[in-house]
């Protein structure tokens, strides 16, 4: 594995609201003890950080690569006029539109101008049903994974011998004829292209060798689906996948510790993964949520909030602390939500220029400011 | 297309007519309709009878899951169970138009109550008078929220509401000024929510279920109606929201917009609508027929749908597989064809969830603007939900629907196997009359006959003929509508 592989971006998506309050602890705050009666980490639990600041208890396996330095922390992610809608609020984190609706996607956009073409149809790959917005732009082929090992067309014919011959035949009636019409051609090639798709990422578990063993819960297996799909070399350069389950609006205290303990073994077993392959320094993560949540707990839970973490991961990481946690003074709340102190897109300004090599501009809308948290700027 | 299964055209053309004005039809059904005929059965479409699906009280008492209508999927689903059960899916189709059009979402409302609501207002009224229609779509509660009209002040205006009723759901760009816009909505101040300032702190007061279980009511305020002489498109007076639809609706820019939407919908494929300022509609005359029945007809919409499914223009071939299905419709056509449910069960948010994976998430539109519809449902991701989504449903041998086309071909064999063509013909026709292009059927042919011995009394046969459904349903063809 000595070729010099292409930089890829993997999106780690926490959909509901992580609870930046419970997941970054201001645990010797007593602002935060005070705000926090029900749905507190207390100093039993929490895992100590530095600056007064703890992990969660479910974060231990993240913990140890925070230590390697491969973690940037940025607090007080958000954008103007937050929105507490979880649809709205992931639809601007997907368009980088705040101000209205946007109409692409932030990386379908990204993945137009890594392959203008459109002659890779594995250039991005989603690991979920249905295609986040993040990833949707017109033109643009993404293949959309829900299980690597059986994903593709007529997966649900019954025998092996059945789905060989549907998919021989699906192959011939896909292919354009003659007059057949535009919307025909249309339908024939973008069928073709997911069939393609599906034929080069069968490979990917096949050439996969490792003796990692990933957790058994979704994150995990999607994260482990990356890395075959990586190691296969097929070109892909962004993968994306989700967490669900993070609107803790009950039980919060257990939900989300599970939770975290789920994303943090995940990435743990994907780096050591990556270390095995010796494939670590082309990839950098990105864990985002819609936004943090109520400052003020609800009794059991926490409702929606504003402001909240985000996390870069990689090699080319300069581990640290990004922007500042915002302030818990009830006076310098907005509605009683944190207010956010760092906008994203200056998030992806840095992903996207200094990652990725692209031109950042024209896909979030205007100049950010940048947090700058490789170690080399690239491109 | 050409004609491949040995139907006679008048059943080819109920056939089209039902996957235009429903989700398309079992075998049964389109013998039903063919007793009547073409004309009969559009006779009926206008004169629908009882829907017989599940009356909403007994889905909240014995599904009690299906009535957390607080979130989207659980009021998407409840649409989605009504449009596969129903026995009028007229109104339905109808519905979605509307929905398209007048794209009201769950991501701000929250509240999925206040959107069925809206949807159960658009099956009453969205045949007949636009203007009936408009009136009650700027009393909606749905609606107000969603464009803010209860800040629109008669000190303060906004102009949300005021300016999406002539831009996006009456008239379209270049038929008004800015100025129109204001005027619009000073006319609209006042219409509002009961009781808002406790709405408002409920609504900041985010949590699960923000707005509780208290519906929410219209209720015009006179105190904050802006009563000052208004011009509006040419006319000036002391105007209310009333006299503002009823300006909109004498304009022929309203019929033309209208006509022009219900041609995307039950015609063919229209443009994307930013672009339909800059270029004409593909089908003038079809435009002008609807524009005439409109004003003949008292503004009834049911009339230009009328007018439009009389015509030969509706009935050439041309005008038949013209559209992309959206998601909804093939999801519910496919269920549809496989049986439907008896009783509202997990599968229901399965549909509803695969709908929107596929782009179209019911009660939830991305914005106002709606769902572009044609090509813009179809991307290699889309692909891939659609094909397997219709596939597993045909795979099915439990589903009724299934087996009942099983059995009819059984029936007509009734002696040893069934030849490959033969088989091929039959499913297309069992599934609705549908018609595929020449190289299609070879293909189909080419599978069929590599099943070997097909006996439909056998399981393994039964088996075969499901994967023949299945591959049908991945045709280019099932694509369309």
């Amino acid at each position: 594995m000595a070729k010099q592989r292409e930089k890829v971006l993997v999106i780690v998506q926490l959909s509901g609201g992580n609870d930046y309050l419970n997941c970054i602890v201001p645990w010797e705050d007593p602002r935060y003890r005070d705000a926090r009666i029900g749905v507190r980490i207390t100093e039993d639990e929490v895992i100590p950080l530095d600056n007064g600041l703890g992990l969660n208890p479910g974060m231990s396996a993240f913990k140890e690569l925070y230590d390697q330095e491969r973690v940037a922390i940025i607090h007080g992610i958000g954008y103007p006029t937050p929105s507490r809608s979880h649809f709205r609020s992931m639809d601007i984190w997907h368009t980088a539109t705040p101000d209205r609706v946007g109409e692409q996607g932030w990386l379908g956009q990204a993945v137009r101008q890594l392959d203008p073409s459109g002659s890779n149809v594995v250039t991005a790959v989603n690991f979920g049903n249905g295609l986040p917005r993040a990833l949707a732009a017109p033109g643009v082929p993404v293949a959309s994974v829900g299980n690597l090992e059986d994903y593709g067309l007529l997966t649900g014919m019954s025998g092996a011998a059945q789905r060989e011959q549907a998919l021989s035949a699906f192959s011939r009636i896909y292919t354009p004829g003659v007059g057949s019409g535009m919307v025909m051609d249309y339908l024939g090639k973008t069928g073709l292209d997911a069939l393609k798709g599906a034929d080069i990422l069968k490979q990917a578990p096949k050439l996969y060798e490792s003796t990692v063993e990933y957790p058994d819960n979704p994150i995990a297996q999607a994260l482990k689906g990356v890395a075959q799909v990586h190691f296969a070399d097929l070109g892909t350069r962004v993968f994306y996948t989700v967490s669900g389950g993070w609107d803790t609006h009950t039980n919060e205290v257990t939900l989300q510790r599970g939770l975290w303990e789920e994303v943090s073994t995940g990435l743990r077993a994907f780096y050591q993964d990556l270390e095995e392959h010796d494939l670590g320094p082309e990839v950098t993560i990105l864990v985002f949520s819609e936004f943090g949540r109520r400052v003020k707990d609800n009794g059991n839970g926490t409702d929606h909030g504003s402001g909240g973490v985000s996390f870069v991961i990689g090699d080319a990481v300069k581990g640290g602390h990004y922007s500042e946690y915002p302030s818990l003074d009830v006076g310098r709340l907005i509605e009683g939500d944190l207010a956010y102190n760092f906008d994203f897109r200056g998030l992806y300004t840095d992903l996207l220029e200094d990652w990725l090599g692209l031109d950042a501009q024209e896909i979030v809308g205007g100049n950010f400011e940048k947090i700058s948290p490789f170690v080399d700027a690239v491109a | 297309m050409t004609t491949a299964a040995k139907t006679g055209t008048e059943l080819n053309l109920i056939a089209h007519l039902l996957r235009r004005t429903g989700f398309g039809a079992t075998w049964d059904e389109l013998q039903e309709c063919a007793a009547l005929g073409y004309d009969g059965t559009i006779d009926r479409l206008f004169n629908p009878g009882e829907p017989e699906h599940m009356p909403s009280d007994i889905i909240r008492r014995y599904h009690p899951d299906q009535s957390i209508t607080q979130i989207a999927p659980s009021s998407g689903s409840v649409w989605m169970y009504r449009m596969t059960t129903t026995k009028t899916p007229f109104e339905e189709k109808i519905a979605l138009f509307w929905h398209r059009i007048f794209a009201t979402g769950q991501t701000k409302l929250i509240q999925g109550k206040v959107m069925l609501t809206q949807i159960e207002m658009f099956r009453q009224f969205g045949l007949g008078s636009f203007r009936d229609l408009l009136v009650q779509l700027s009393q909606n509660p749905a609606m107000i929220l969603w464009l803010d009209n209860q800040d629109n002040h008669k000190d303060n205006i906004n102009e949300n509401y005021g300016r999406e009723i002539l831009e996006l759901f009456a008239m379209g760009v270049g038929n008004y000024s800015e100025e129109d816009i204001k005027e619009c909505s000073r006319a609209f101040t006042g219409w509002t929510i009961a009781n808002m300032p406790y709405m408002s702190i409920r609504m900041r007061n985010n949590t699960l279920r923000p707005y509780g279980y208290v519906a929410w009511q219209y209720r015009f305020d006179p105190d904050d109606h802006d009563e000052g002489e208004k011009t509006f498109l040419g006319e000036t007076g002391n105007f209310n929201g009333d006299d503002i639809i009823d300006i909109i609706c004498k304009n022929e820019a309203t019929p033309r917009f209208i006509a022009r939407h219900l041609y995307h919908h039950f015609i063919a494929d229209e443009l994307p609508v930013p672009q339909w300022p800059f270029e004409g509609p593909k089908d003038p005359e079809a435009i002008q027929l609807m524009v005439d029945a409109y004003f003949a007809n008292d503004y009834n919409i049911g009339a230009m749908l009328r007018a439009v499914f009389e015509s030969d223009m509706f009935k050439s071939e041309a005008t038949q597989y013209a559209r992309v299905k959206a998601p909804v419709e093939l999801v519910v056509g496919t269920l549809r064809l496989a049986g439907g449910f008896d009783w509202p069960t997990q599968d229901i948010f399965k549909a509803t969830a695969a709908c929107s994976y596929m782009g179209q998430a019911l009660l939830a539109p991305v914005s106002v603007e709606g769902w572009m519809g044609g090509e813009d449902w179809i991307s290699t991701g889309s692909m891939v939900q659609r094909i397997n989504f219709a596939s597993d449903a045909m795979g099915d041998l439990t589903k009724k629907g299934i087996k009942a086309i099983i059995d009819r071909v059984s029936e007509r064999h009734p002696v040893g196997e069934v030849a490959p063509m033969a088989l091929v013909d039959d499913c297309l026709e069992l599934l609705g009359a549908l018609q595929v292009e020449p190289d299609t059927r070879k293909g189909l042919f080419t599978y069929a006959r590599a099943q070997g011995e097909i006996n439909p009394r056998t399981n393994e046969g039964a088996r075969k003929i499901a994967s023949v459904l299945q591959l049908i349903v991945s045709t280019r063809e099932y694509q369309l509508i």
